[in-house]
């Protein structure tokens, strides 16, 4: 086999080189996202475990920013009927208030349930590079670099993020909106801002994504920085 | 990605080892001469406030397109000179050379260049990557080194035949055996035609037949392209193929037999078995 890098040296009997070393190690982005990619599917129980609580975070976050949309367009119609009935629903209102928020308590429990999620994704991150220690150190043996191993597993955290927080988010905001049509009837829908709820929910997948990625760095760097010799450890 | 480009770019970081200048002479020379030397290595391990010495000084030269069984009980420290050898640890004193090349010299690039393009590994556990089939595990190590990916194909179904396993690219390690398994770890470790093969304990986990299959297989990989293999051994049967075999003891090298030596000793052996 002959590479262009070689063209124009003397090579000896192997057609190697025997006086010099490179640098150039490739790893080109399209084939690092299919490795990420055959890696989640082959291994789909799996991922899909390490992404469930990103699902459950994202879907419960998906769903409080809805229903709060829903609670904003019942409140733009101005009927002191549905007032009186997002009230009754533990929405804290005065009349006259035009807009509806989330209490400071539900805003901690959003972001407890986010942080449990993160913690979740760290750790199982860090059981799948345990799991893949020999692997990873058989790349690197084969002339994997630190960053080829770092950006195969954001990669493949990235793609979880991305699904899972999009399921996620778009569960919670179904969840929500039916929610919405038994408490408070059809006008729910109807008087819906169909706009704040695309944004609510691509700021769901967004926030998830991000989480995704925090939750895998520590256990990918881990993986990075492993030494090529673990490969060789015979016990598992 | 145009290939060409990219590997001009990269091409003018070369690096010339800066302890010992190699003339183009010298590297003609290193032809017949050694591809793997190591000077007064030791290698010391701290465990814990314990300092375990597990190589003592070990002098040792091998030549090109030998095949070398490294033999030795455990604890010998056979696996850190090993280790050494393959370039995947650095000795605390003394040095090794791969190709006249100080690797203790070289950063975390130029190893793992010389990981991927100057040696191959065999691993007793095979190690080949379960998600990726028989192929695509051949190709990785072409794909590091920048082998476009028609020709990697290409070339790794031409490694499968030479193994024998031209019929069963597809399939994944966990649908082969082990011998099937080590066949595509042969494969793979010839991906980038490198100088040296590194075997640790091949057949630790084959059978008598796949394993004295996957010797055989060595040796006429060996004989027939030249390349220098070096296995970690506890295999009396890699002896008979060997060229040269080190027993290592103590952290010491014990005693170098050679092929014709070696026929008498193995007897030895073979009558005690």
């Amino acid at each position: 086999m002959s590479n262009p890098a070689e063209y124009d040296r003397p090579t000896m009997g192997l057609g190697q080189p025997a006086d010099r070393v490179e640098r150039l190690v490739v790893l080109p982005f399209k084939k690092s996202v299919a490795i990420a990619f055959q890696s989640l599917r082959v291994r789909f129980f799996r991922s899909m475990i390490t992404t469930l609580s990103l699902v459950l975070a994202v879907a419960f976050l998906s769903f409080v920013n809805v229903s709060t949309d829903v609670a904003n367009g019942l409140l733009r119609t101005g009927d002191p009927a549905l007032l009186q009935a997002l009230v009754r629903s533990g929405y804290d209102l005065e009349p006259g208030d035009t807009q509806a928020g989330n209490s400071p308590k539900m805003q901690w429990i959003v972001i407890l349930s986010l942080l449990v999620c993160v913690v979740g994704i760290v750790n199982a991150q860090l059981m799948a590079v345990t799991e893949r220690f020999r692997e990873i150190g058989t790349m690197k043996c084969l002339g994997a670099l630190d960053r080829f191993i770092l950006r195969l597993f954001l990669l493949e955290a990235g793609m979880q993020g991305l699904a899972g927080a999009g399921i996620g988010a778009l569960t919670g905001a179904l969840v929500a909106l039916a929610n919405a049509m038994i408490g408070f009837g059809p006008v729910a829908l109807s008087a819906l801002a169909v706009d704040e709820i695309i944004q609510t929910v691509c700021l769901a997948v967004g926030i998830g994504f991000v989480l995704s990625l925090v939750g895998v760095l520590y256990p990918a760097v881990l993986a990075a920085r492993m030494q090529p010799v673990e490969a060789m450890r015979v016990e598992q | 990605m145009s290939g060409f480009g990219f590997h001009r770019r990269q091409f003018l970081k070369l690096k010339i080892c800066p302890l010992k200048p190699v003339t183009i002479n010298e590297s003609v020379m290193a032809d017949q001469s050694n591809i793997v030397r190591a000077a007064g290595v030791t290698k010391i391990f701290k465990l814990g406030k314990v300092d375990v010495q597990a190589l003592r000084g070990v002098d040792l030269e091998i030549k090109a397109g030998k095949y070398i069984s490294i033999m030795g009980p455990s604890g010998s420290g056979k696996s850190t000179l090993f280790n050494m050898i393959g370039g995947l640890d650095k000795p605390t004193s003394g040095k090794v050379f791969i190709d006249e090349i100080d690797i203790a010299q070289l950063d975390a690039y130029e190893l793992a260049w010389l990981r991927c393009r100057k040696i191959g590994y065999i691993f007793q556990t095979f190690n080949l990557i379960p998600v990726m089939t028989a192929l695509e595990n051949v190709t990785l190590p072409m794909t590091f080194a920048g082998t476009n990916s028609d020709a990697a194909v290409e070339k790794g179904i031409q490694l499968l035949n030479l193994v024998g396993l031209g019929d069963r690219f597809r399939h994944k390690p966990s649908e082969l055996s082990g011998g099937q398994q080590q066949r595509v770890a042969v494969a793979r470790a010839l991906a980038n035609d490198p100088a040296i093969i590194l075997a640790d304990e091949p057949t630790g986990n084959l059978d008598l037949t796949t394993g004295e299959e996957i010797i055989a297989l060595l040796r006429h990989l060996s004989q027939e392209k030249g390349v220098t293999i070096i296995s970690a051994t506890h295999d009396i049967k890699m002896l008979n193929v060997s060229d040269q075999v080190v027993w290592i003891r103590d952290g010491r090298i014990h005693k170098i037999e050679e092929r014709e030596e070696l026929a008498i000793s193995v007897g030895q052996i073979g009558s005690r078995t």
